[in-house]
Formats: C-alpha cells, sequence, structure tokens
C-alpha cells in the first residue's frame, strides 16, 4: 500500500520542531508499524537524509520501549498492543498517518519521536520496592499464603510494561494509572501493606513534584493502556492515600 | 598452552559452595563505602547484582543503553523459572536439577557450577516472593508449578507468560530502593565502548552517552558485564533490537577469554518468518508444549494442500497427522529439551512436511487440551454430561487464563485466532550458551573483571533448559557475585578512588573517538542495516541448526570479506556529539562481524555434535547428535590475538565425578 506519512521532526530538546511529510510505498499489511518505519529510514538513508529517531526495543510488546502518538492516539488505533506490535493491516491504502511524539510536560522531547521518560523510574525509586534484603536470608516461599484471587489482581497490576500511553491519553497529562498500578500490586500482597503507607504518600508526592497532571476520572487512560491495566487501581490509589492520609 | 583454572573447590560437590563461602575473604561494611563497581547491563543478571552490591554496602554504577533498567530484554523471557522446591512432591531434588542440567547441556558444563546453580535455585523463589513478585498460585494461596522441557518433574514457576517482567520488575524494584537510598548511580541511556586496564587489572570503562553523544570515562576497582547474549548475530532472533555483542567483545579484545561461541540455542517455538521487511522474531513460549501438541501432516500431499491453502488443519483426523515428537521421543514427547525439538523441526520441514507458504513450519495444536481442560472443569462444577459446546468454552478459558497474553500476541503478528485453528511455529535463533570464559568465581581471565548472566558461558553447557536462564541470571546476581567480588575486592580496601587522568585512561578514550570518527566519516554507500542482514544470512544458513565443514570454512570467509565491504563502504548519517541510532547500531555491528568469524572457527574446530551445536558429519543413524568424548570433552576458550580468524585455544577439559557421562536418550 501506498501512505503518506506526517512525522514529527526535532534536531534536539533545545530547538523547535515541526510536522514533515513523507511519502512511502510497497507496505505490507503484515510488516509492523515499525517495520514500517524501517522502511521509511532505509530510504531516507540511501538518500542521504537524517533516518527518523524513535524509541524501541524488545519489538514483542513487553519493554516498553515504543511510544508514538499515532493519528492522536498512543500506540495507533488498535487496542491492547504497543506500536511494536501494531501491523500496517489496520490502515489503509492511500492513508494519511500523522505520528508524533507522546505529548506531557514531563516527557520533554529528547530527539524526533524520543521523549524523556525518566520522571517515572523517578516515581518507582520513591517508593515502588519492598524493602527486603536482597541476601536470600527470608523464609520459605510458601509460608506466606496469598489468596489466589489477589495474586492474580497484584499480577494484572504488575504487568504495567512502563511506556507512558496512558499519560499521553491524558488531557491532564496524569500519572495515576502507571503509579496506581504500582501501588496496587503491592497493597493487594502482605508482603507489600507493611510499608504501604509511606509508599503510597512517597509516590504520589514523587509523581506531583514531577509535574503530571490531575485525575478527573475520564478513562482515556485504560482505553488506550496496552497492557488493559484497569481504573480500579486508581480507585484503590485514592483509598490507601486517604486512609495514609489520616494516619500520617 | 596455558591451563585455565577454573578454581573449583575441593571437597565433596555438595559442600563445595559452603566451604568456599567459609574460606573467601570478606570486606568489612565501612571500608565497602570505599570501593567502587561498574555494572554493564541491568537485566535480571545484572539489575540484582547491583541491588545486591549496593545493599552490602558498595558503591554501585549501573550502565544501560535502554531509557530505564526495567527495559532490559530479561524482560522478555515468558514462560518461568526453574527451582528445586520440590513443592510437587513429585521426587526434585538439588542432584536431581543439577542431573538434568548437565544432561540437557550434554554434558559440556561444569559440575561444580551447575550444583550450585541448584542449590541456590530454591532461594531465589523465596527472595522474589518476599519482594512482592506475584507468581501464580494455586487456589489454596501456595505456588503452583508447571514443567519445562527435558525434565520429569514440575519445578518451573511461573507468573502467566510474563514471568521474566515480573523478576525483573522485581530486581529493577531492589534496585530502585538502592538508587533512592544514593547507593546505585544509575547511567541510562549509556554504552560502553570499551574496557579500561591500570597496571593489568580492570580498573573503568569508556562509556557513550547515548543522548548527547559525549565520551565519559568511569572509574572503579571492579567492572562487571552482564549485558547478555549474542544472538542478534544472526540478524533476526528474539532477541531485542538492541541487544549486543559490545561490552562482551571488547573485554575480548582486551584479554579475556570467550568460551564456546558456537553454542547457540534454536528455540523450537516461534513465529515463523512473514517476508523480508522482518526485523526480529517472536517467541511462543515452551510453557505452552506442556498443553500444545506439535504435529505436520503424514502425507506429503496433505502438507501441499495445506500451504497451498487448499485444505485447513482442522480438516486432517488424529490419523493424518504425524505427531512426531510423541512418535520419536515417548517418554518425554512434546516436552524434549530445545534442542531435541528443533532439529526434529527442520527434518521435517525439509522432508517436505512443512505447513505455511515457505514450508517452514509446524503445528503447534491446543485441541486436546482444550478438550481435558473443558471436560475437567465441567466435572468441578457438578456438569457430568456436558455438550461439546460446553466443553471447548470451558476449556478455551482454562487456556486464557494460562496463555492468555502469548494467545494474544499470536493472533496480532499472524492474524489467526489460535484458539480455532493451530498455531505455526518454527525455530529461531533464542539464546546463547556460549560467551565469556569465567571461573567459579564468575571472574574472567582479566583480574577484576567479572562477567555474570547470559554474557558468560558457565552453567548451560551446549544446551539450556528452559526456564533455566532466569534462575542462572538471578542466582548469579543476588547469591554469587556479591559472595565471589568480595575475595577479590578486599585487597583493595586502601587503594582509594581510581583515577580517570591516566594514561590508560586516555588511550582507550582515544580509541573509542577514533572508531566513531572512522565511522561517521566513511560515508559509504549502504546502511549499517545491509551488512547486518548480510551476516545474519550467512550465520543462519551456514552456522545455525545444522553445520558442516564446508560451510563452515567458506562463512568464515564470507564474513571476513563482508567485514572489509563493512569498514570500505558503510554509511553512517548524522553526528558524533548527539542522538544517533545509526551510529549505535553500526559499533554494535562492527563488533558482531568480528564475533561472527570467531564463532564458524569454533563450529569448525569442534569436530563432533553437541547440544545445540549439530554437525552433520556427526550423527547416529536415527539422526541424533554424536558426541566424542573422548577429543572434545573440554571449554574451548579462544583468546583474541588481533584477528578474529586467529585467535589462539586454550582448553579447559571438563571432568565428571558425580555424574556418569552417557549419551543423551529423551526416547
Amino acid at each position: 500500500m501506498k501512505l503518506t506519512l506526517k512525522i514529527w521532526r526535532q534536531k534536539n530538546a533545545t530547538t523547535k520542531g515541526e510536522l514533515k511529510t513523507y511519502p512511502i510505498d510497497g507496505i505490507e499489511g503484515d510488516m509492523s508499524f515499525l517495520e514500517m518505519l524501517d522502511v521509511l529510514n532505509e530510504g531516507l538513508i540511501n538518500k542521504g537524509e537524517e533516518p527518523v529517531v524513535f524509541d524501541h526495543d524488545c519489538r514483542e510488546g513487553i519493554c516498553g520501549s515504543c511510544s508514538l502518538q499515532i493519528n492522536g492516539e498512543p500506540h495507533g488505533p488498535d487496542r491492547l498492543v504497543t506500536t511494536c506490535q501494531l501491523h500496517m493491516r489496520m490502515f489503509n491504502d492511500g492513508d494519511t498517518i500523522v505520528i508524533e511524539p507522546f505529548r506531557a510536560k514531563a516527557f520533554p522531547v529528547i530527539k524526533d519521536l524520543v521523549v524523556d521518560r525518566s520522571a517515572f523510574d523517578r516515581i518507582q525509586q520513591a517508593g515502588g520496592f519492598i524493602s527486603v534484603n536482597t541476601s536470600g536470608n527470608t523464609i520459605d516461599a510458601n509460608t506466606i499464603p496469598v489468596n489466589k484471587d489477589d495474586a492474580d489482581e497484584s499480577f494484572n497490576a504488575a504487568t504495567c510494561i512502563g511506556c507512558g500511553a496512558c499519560v499521553a491519553a491524558c488531557k491532564n497529562a496524569s500519572a495515576m494509572l502507571f503509579t496506581s498500578a504500582k501501588v496496587s500490586q503491592f497493597a493487594l500482597l502482605p508482603q507489600g501493606r507493611i510499608e504501604a503507607t509511606e509508599r503510597v504518600l512517597n509516590m504520589v508526592a514523587q509523581m506531583d513534584k514531577e509535574g503530571f497532571g490531575n485525575c478527573t476520572n475520564t478513562g482515556a487512560c485504560e482505553i488506550e493502556c496496552p497492557k488493559g491495566i484497569s481504573l480500579e487501581n486508581i480507585a484503590r490509589m485514592n483509598r490507601e492515600y486517604l486512609s495514609a492520609s489520616l494516619k500520617g | 598452552m596455558s591451563k585455565l583454572d577454573s578454581k573449583i573447590p575441593k571437597g565433596p560437590l555438595a559442600d563445595k559452595w559452603t566451604n568456599h563461602k567459609n574460606d573467601i575473604n570478606l570486606v568489612n561494611p565501612a571500608n565497602k563505602r570505599n570501593i567502587d563497581i561498574i555494572m554493564v547491563g541491568t537485566g535480571l543478571a545484572g539489575g540484582s547484582a547491583a541491588a545486591t552490591l549496593a545493599e552490602l554496602g558498595y558503591n554501585v554504577k549501573t550502565f544501560c543503553y535502554q531509557d530505564s533498567p526495567r527495559r532490559a530484554h530479561s524482560i522478555a523471557a515468558q514462560g518461568g523459572i526453574n527451582a528445586a522446591k520440590n513443592y510437587q512432591g513429585d521426587g526434585d531434588s538439588n542432584y536431581r536439577l543439577f542431573y538434568d542440567t548437565v544432561k540437557g547441556g550434554d554434558y559440556r558444563s561444569r559440575e561444580g557450577n551447575v550444583y550450585r546453580l541448584a542449590e541456590v535455585s530454591a532461594n531465589i523463589i523465596d527472595q522474589c516472593v518476599a519482594q512482592g513478585v506475584p507468581f501464580a498460585r494455586e487456589y489454596g494461596g501456595y505456588l503452583d508449578n508447571r514443567s519445562f522441557g527435558g525434565v520429569l518433574v514440575s519445578r518451573t514457576f511461573y507468573a502467566k507468560g510474563q514471568t521474566g517482567q515480573q523478576l525483573l520488575l522485581g530486581a529493577y524494584s531492589a534496585m530502585n530502593r538502592q538508587i533512592n537510598r544514593g547507593k546505585i548511580t544509575p547511567y541510562n541511556r549509556h554504552e560502553m565502548l570499551d574496557l579500561v586496564i591500570v597496571d593489568g587489572k580492570a580498573r573503568g570503562i569508556i562509556a557513550r552517552d547515548l543522548v548527547t553523544g559525549k565520551i565519559e570515562r568511569h572509574s572503579a576497582h571492579a567492572v562487571v558485564i552482564a549485558s547478555g547474549g549474542y544472538g542478534n548475530a544472526f540478524f533476526l532472533s528474539t532477541n531485542a533490537m538492541g541487544s549486543n555483542v559490545t561490552a562482551s567483545w571488547k573485554i575480548h579484545k582486551r584479554g579475556a577469554y570467550f568460551a564456546n561461541p558456537c553454542y547457540t540455542q534454536i528455540h523450537p517455538t516461534c513465529i515463523p518468518v512473514s517476508g523480508d521487511h522482518q526485523s526480529k522474531l517472536t517467541l511462543m513460549s515452551e510453557s505452552l508444549r506442556n498443553d500444545g501438541r506439535i504435529w505436520v501432516p503424514k502425507n506429503i500431499a496433505d502438507a501441499e494442500a495445506i500451504r497451498q491453502g487448499k485444505k485447513k488443519p482442522n480438516d486432517l483426523s488424529a490419523e493424518e497427522r504425524d505427531y512426531y515428537l510423541e512418535r520419536r521421543y515417548p517418554s518425554f514427547g512434546n516436552l524434549v529439551p530445545r534442542d531435541v525439538a528443533s532439529r526434529a523441526a527442520k527434518e521435517r520441514c525439509d522432508a517436505g512436511f512443512g505447513v505455511n507458504k515457505t514450508g517452514q513450519a509446524v503445528f503447534l495444536d491446543f485441541a486436546t487440551a482444550i478438550e481435558r481442560y473443558g471436560k475437567e472443569q465441567a466435572a468441578m462444577h457438578g456438569n457430568h454430561n456436558p455438550s461439546k459446546e460446553e466443553v471447548i468454552k470451558l476449556g478455551k478459558e482454562v487456556i486464557e487464563n494460562k496463555y492468555g497474553n502469548l494467545f494474544q500476541m499470536y493472533e496480532k503478528i499472524v492474524d489467526e485466532n489460535p484458539y480455532e485453528t493451530p498455531m505455526m511455529i518454527y525455530p529461531a535463533v533464542h539464546y546463547t550458551m556460549g560467551g565469556v570464559w569465567v571461573d567459579y568465581n564468575l571472574q574472567s581471565t582479566i583480574p577484576g573483571c567479572y562477567v555474570t548472566g547470559e554474557a558468560n558461558f558457565s552453567d548451560h553447557g551446549a544446551n539450556r533448559l528452559g526456564a533455566s536462564a532466569l534462575m542462572q541470571g538471578l542466582a548469579d546476581g543476588y547469591f554469587v557475585l556479591p559472595y565471589t567480588i568480595g575475595d577479590y575486592l578486599s585487597k583493595d580496601i586502601k587503594t582509594g578512588k581510581i583515577p580517570t587522568d591516566s594514561k590508560e585512561f586516555d588511550e582507550a578514550e582515544n580509541k573509542v573517538r577514533e572508531l566513531l570518527e572512522k565511522l561517521i566519516n566513511n560515508k559509504g554507500t549502504h546502511s549499517v542495516d545491509h551488512f547486518h542482514k548480510k551476516l545474519g544470512h550467512i550465520m543462519w544458513n551456514k552456522c545455525g541448526m545444522a553445520r558442516n565443514a564446508k560451510d563452515l570454512e567458506s562463512a568464515m570467509a564470507e564474513i571476513r570479506m563482508l567485514r572489509e565491504e563493512f569498514w570500505k563502504d558503510v554509511k553512517v548519517p548524522g553526528e558524533m556529539n548527539e542522538m544517533n541510532a545509526e551510529l549505535e547500531k553500526a559499533t554494535r555491528v562492527a563488533d558482531f562481524l568480528e564475533l561472527g568469524e570467531l564463532f564458524a572457527k569454533d563450529a569448525l574446530h569442534r569436530n563432533e555434535s553437541c547440544g545445540g551445536h549439530f554437525r552433520e558429519e556427526y550423527q547416529t543413524e536415527e539422526g541424533e547428535a554424536l558426541r566424542d568424548d573422548e577429543n572434545f570433552m573440554y571449554v574451548a576458550a579462544w583468546e583474541y590475538t588481533g584477528d578474529p580468524g586467529n585467535e589462539v585455544l586454550h582448553k579447559e577439559e571438563l571432568e565428571y565425578e558425580n555424574i556418569e557421562v552417557k549419551s543423551r536418550s529423551y526416547k
């Protein structure tokens, strides 16, 4: 198929960017979206132009590197997939596709389609852990039975890949879904209860400090999340936060 | 020929590790504060080690090329992690895990290392549960297990099809705790481009900041390489796009021996190649072989009809299907080890029974399992006479609960629903058992330079069993390296900070600068990918699932020529002092082009078949791998001498005192 791509080009963090138009031909339906960009880049290199830079790594939807706002949607039109798993069969011959970086104050553009998501790391550093030493001197794993439903729900929250689609989808650029997924993972496990109070207070404080917006319950984050992380996690975090604040 | 000292402790097998821990020197907590350690790579091996070393009190600097440690490719491991817990009461023990691993590796690994791995495996599970890793559980609240290939027990712990993700996020959270305490300084989006050796000891690295392009000097008292394997030498593999051999190869060129480079794991269950545009291959977890049955049509005419779309797989009755693994290996069936399953798939496809357009695919079918689980569920709900539809509906729910994410991934890529029609799969490059040679302490032949996880060669011999990579990565990082590195560092308590203004740092930095300038200024006519794909082609066709002397000789010559062509004609756009993805690729492919030749050389010299290394000249009448224990029961450790085609071979003889070496059978 033949397509027209409008791609955000920006030399670095300090220069202004703009959308540039690139026609492209010979795209097949079973190519992934990133393989389509590979074809574009190979062509640009051969013509002596600079290839488009974008984050990507595992190309199987789990590392969370790839991002891209495609026709206004994080990870494009398909549901429950990352950009690397989005296939060109979702598009039609003659389509125009607008490709931009994830937009948020807390995610500054580094170059072209690459943004800085280190704010997410700092939220995790503020409390996204259980303070257990890694020396191996812990109790036998089966001495802590966990209700299967709680374990499954904890797992579901823990499958967040930290891609940032929730932030890019939100009109307030809120990181509530991301933060609440980690808070929930631990809140649902007996091992995680011990530090639950401090964890939620510290992680929320860091989230605010990074400049993410507030949550106004539009639910866009849940719809765009490639891993289907549930809004219930935000409700759980709000409850955790409230009870922690009362204790604090 | 120099003798390689593996430093395996004396004494009975089961006591070696405990005795060794009692014998080695310790560093007191106050002195640890004055010691710096560099960790290159933040996957399971690097992330876990960084966290533990920081917790012990050392100052750790971590380096990863990704924008966050959480994105290291360990994250993509799907099926599970082995541990000799014997929670299922099915006869598991440290010895049995040790035995399975040595046998699975086709008697080409070290007894002492493998036993230690089995010994610490149970601890890993305890540790991870304490960290909040949400493993799968049974209804009673206890941990669930499943089976993996090459074993007769259920010892694999898992978190759906995302076990690697959950374990890596566990290690990442342990790292975050130490970053928060100021004990780890993370250098993300940084790539190590050389090792600095001062007075014979590893004392630092040269790294490039991938955002600004700045070349940086970092010093430390020890350097740990945990940068993963080199499967991307094949271009198409299940590795991440950025996975590379550069850190390992740079230390190799500085004096670390590289061991068994030809031992590569071709994983039997991957989504087949769909076209020339393909950038990577996607794995379908080995755990699927717990419930999936592998088959091709019995009659070649049916295979042709399926290839042409005239017949559908479900049109064929059970009698018209050849469940070839169950036929050839009745006792292990679909759960034979990966090397065996891959070769069997290739054999059927080469014989004309392949089932997709290219003839390079076999079926992985869940219909039997869906029916079995459906009946079980119906009975559990008191329905003892369910309809066929009810059975299938309930059965699909069980399968979805176990493998949902894998089925979804398959459907998105292939555009077919695997609940309704069998998956099509084919082998693909997945893991490299070979790697930097290390002794029992995980130290390379360069003092102070340690190598952990997939980057080293140590525990899997010629073939790795499923769910053992996660085990090894975490064992090395949480429980082995933190002890053994202390013994070395105990001599450094009075050294003080290592200065970075020495002539050794000057030399290394200049070398890196020259390399990058050369690439940028080359202004050739072809992109980096052009050369990488060509290399991948040679590797897959001549150094892949079946190898022979003639092909390997020509592979060496072709890779050498390709390397010369690369340096004459590669085109790297952009500048050095900016984010430049093409430049990153170019430095990595330059190293693959050297490693590839050594890979072929190693495969050529090993005149036997063992594990993942299959030489067509050495096979039994039934087509099984034929080892030559008399002449090849050794680790081949290669010393760089300025030219990858002319490296010098050093042999570490393997001794088996606790296990009887016999021919490996899964029949």
